[in-house]
């Protein structure tokens, strides 16, 4: 099977989650990419599986296909809050504003030589265009969960990065990274619960009594 | 002995969770603390080996950094005891806007300030590109339920911002490793250069250059965010003026060094691969709009607290200008990383002194310290004096070196900023420092208690004693560990 299929598909979840109207629509794309990234670990490594690259994609799918979800889903509900996503941006715009960010990935990786490397740019290209959604997904959306979803979106893209060009990293860090995202996301779902129930709400643009 | 360094304090810190007796917990923190610091000495006569394939190991630099961690956490952990015995009364009326608020549970606090000193430790060891990453945002997870200790609005904005802008800055440096191991695996009919930091210099001259080059700036904006490098600063003011005392003085002494350990090794493989100029000019641009950013901020400042925060933003700009001129410049940068980090803690532990006593955070509301609080009242004169760089304190001596590395290089017009920018720094804050220690106030002087003021006493000490003569074991270990850095 070809690993073009997945690349096309995480675009087309970038795109969904660009347009979404929805908290709970998102946190289940979210999850949906983080599925498809592991099994873009494990095409692209599917000539030479090993335990290690098996184990790490697997625990990267449980990890991002469910418990993430799981803790988002938490989230949501003890903090009681309406289920829109109440963009600063509207859906239109930012659908406007990905499709630009891609055309740009595309031209961007096309000018990136890649040294010796089995990954094709349009892998560099896909990986520059979550990070760039993760980043604009974090500016424009008012949700505290919302910010956390941009800020998965864009670890997804460095992950999509690491795999696709078949970075050998070993095991151990592999999974220590997964393990420091996954505490990330639990401190700030608590974060989030804090903030729901000081403020009544998690909007973000709130906090804004810091300041010189 | 590298083992015990990081699980010392990490399982103490697990174990901190389940001690229930508020004493026998605050015992175990100085105790773990203490074992850390004796640890850190035994480095210093026994270098320890390196463990698993040599990724974690500690080298001149690591072992530097390491030592200022050790050293500040030992008397910020003595002093967090007087700190929690005044806290732990209950609900606390803020001082800002008047309302109750509860603390975090103290077990918690306990537990995650050593889980940090744990997280830390690693950074310094850590040898292996992968792991310096899971360790540097393994610090900022232990800490952000730090600045969240007081339970109220203001300081849980600051953490949000903290865990946001922190996270979203090391995930770049994450793709920024991820870019360097390109780097690494090119050129056909040779092996893929392993990812540990040795083993990137010796092979230096093998790594592609557009993509080293791209590596470098992407972990420089990383670990830079968290260093708090302008323009990615701006979590630190919040975070620093909200938080605890305590954690102030470890986020700007300690931690804010680690960030840059990561981009100094960085910078050490671009100079090994030839980059040296391009990683370097990078290097002194963010380090003089740091200090410009920093001079703007500190200048009318009307909150203590985020004055020397904005403080510690210069002082960060300060060492990254001094890595990059090179040359002496890079000794300069390291002995002024011991002396910023010393300085700093000592003024914000007075600083909690002075906040504990008048209950505001406003310069202008602090008026006659040196009357109310005798002896905080001079630590506080005698910091401010060392931070803006004036002699007999160590401060002085390292931005002179780095003054100095500037003129040697013919950087004139660098010199020029630099000293307008510290000339401005200068007047800013010796006018807070005048105002808040001088003057009349109606409190009656206070006895202060041993353990609030022996702490800041001893870090401060310390700085004086570097200004007038730097150990020869610490001065060999610096020239060491700059000529290892391709300066001197």
């Amino acid at each position: 099977m070809n690993t073009d299929i997945i690349l096309i598909l995480l675009v087309l979840t970038n795109l969904r989650l660009l347009g979404a109207g929805r908290l709970g629509a998102s946190v289940r794309t979210v999850a949906v990419q983080g599925v498809l990234l592991g099994v873009l670990a494990l095409l692209t490594h599917h000539d030479n599986l090993t335990v290690a690259v098996l184990l790490v994609a697997l625990s990267g799918m449980i990890l991002k296909g469910v418990v993430f979800p799981w803790l988002l889903f938490r989230a949501l509900r003890e903090a009681e809050v309406e289920r829109e996503v109440e963009p600063f941006v509207g859906p239109i715009l930012s659908l406007l504003a990905g499709v630009a960010a891609l055309s740009g990935s595309l031209w961007l990786a096309r000018r990136l030589p890649l040294p010796e490397s089995p990954g094709s740019s349009l892998l560099v290209a896909v990986a520059l265009f979550s990070i760039l959604v993760g980043l604009f997904l974090i500016i424009t959306r008012k949700k505290a969960i919302s910010q956390v979803l941009g800020f998965l979106v864009m670890e997804n893209g460095i992950y999509a990065f690491g795999v696709g060009l078949v970075l050998e990293s070993p095991l151990l860090v592999e999974l220590s990274v997964l393990l420091d995202v996954f505490v990330a996301v639990f401190v700030m779902g608590i974060i989030i619960f804090h903030i729901s129930r000081e403020f009544d709400h998690i909007d973000t643009h709130e906090l804004t009594n810091l300041k010189d | 002995m590298i083992w015990l360094l990081i699980l010392v304090p990490m399982l103490a810190g697990i174990a901190a969770f389940g001690v229930r007796n508020n004493p026998a917990r605050r015992a175990l923190l100085v105790a773990s603390a203490a074992a850390h610091s004796g640890l850190t000495v035994a480095a210093w006569f026994w270098m320890p080996s390196p463990v698993l394939n040599g990724w974690f190991a500690l080298d001149g630099l690591g072992l530097l950094f390491l030592s200022i961690t050790s050293a500040l956490f030992l008397p910020v952990s003595v002093y967090a005891v007087s700190y929690l015995r005044r806290e732990s009364s209950g609900r606390i009326q803020d001082i800002e806007e008047g309302f109750l608020f509860d603390n975090a549970p103290e077990a918690t606090f306990t537990a995650c300030l050593l889980l940090f000193l744990a997280a830390m430790t690693l950074v310094t060891v850590s040898q292996h590109v992968g792991l310096l990453w899971v360790a540097v945002e393994a610090t900022t997870l232990a800490s952000a339920p730090l600045i969240y200790f007081h339970r109220h609005h203001r300081s849980l904005e600051a953490t949000w911002k903290y865990l946001l802008i922190c996270s979203v800055g090391i995930a770049l440096a994450l793709l920024g490793n991820f870019v360097l191991a390109v780097a690494a695996s090119s050129t056909p009919g040779s092996e893929p250069i392993p990812m540990v930091f040795g083993n990137l210099i010796t092979h230096a001259t093998r790594l592609h250059v557009p993509w080293l080059k791209a590596a470098f700036l992407l972990i420089l904006v990383g670990y830079g965010t968290k260093m708090g490098l302008a323009p990615l600063h701006t979590w630190l003011p919040d975070a620093h003026s909200e938080s605890p005392s305590v954690i102030s003085a470890l986020l700007s002494g300690a931690l804010l060094n680690c960030a840059f350990l990561g981009i100094i090794r960085t910078q050490q493989i671009c100079v090994a691969a030839g980059l040296g100029d391009f990683s370097r000019e990078l290097l002194v641009g963010f380090g003089l709009i740091s200090m410009v950013v920093a001079a703007v901020f500190i200048v009318g400042q009307n909150d203590f607290k985020r004055m020397l925060a904005y403080s510690s933003v210069e002082h960060m700009g300060i060492l990254s200008l001094g890595i990059g001129l090179g040359g002496v410049g890079v000794f300069g940068a390291l002995l002024h990383a011991v002396n910023h980090s010393l300085t700093k803690a000592m003024l914000f532990l007075v600083a909690g002194n002075i906040l504990g006593a008048y209950h505001t955070k406003s310069t202008t509301e602090v008026r006659g310290v040196l009357r109310a609080l005798p002896v905080s009242g001079v630590m506080w004169l005698a910091g401010l004096l060392a931070i803006i760089g004036s002699p007999p304190f160590g401060p002085f001596l390292s931005e002179l070196t780095i003054l100095k590395a500037s003129l040697d290089h013919g950087r004139t017009i660098v010199a020029i900023i630099y000293l307008a920018l510290l000339a401005v720094i200068f007047i800013g804050m010796t006018t807070v420092a005048l105002r808040m220690t001088q003057g009349e106030t109606t409190k009656a002087p206070q006895r202060e208690s041993l353990i609030a003021i022996l702490p800041p006493a001893l870090l401060g000490v310390g700085i004086l004693l570097l200004g007038l003569y730097i150990p020869p074991v610490l001065n060999n270990l610096l020239h060491e560990t700059a000529r290892a850095l391709g300066g001197l």
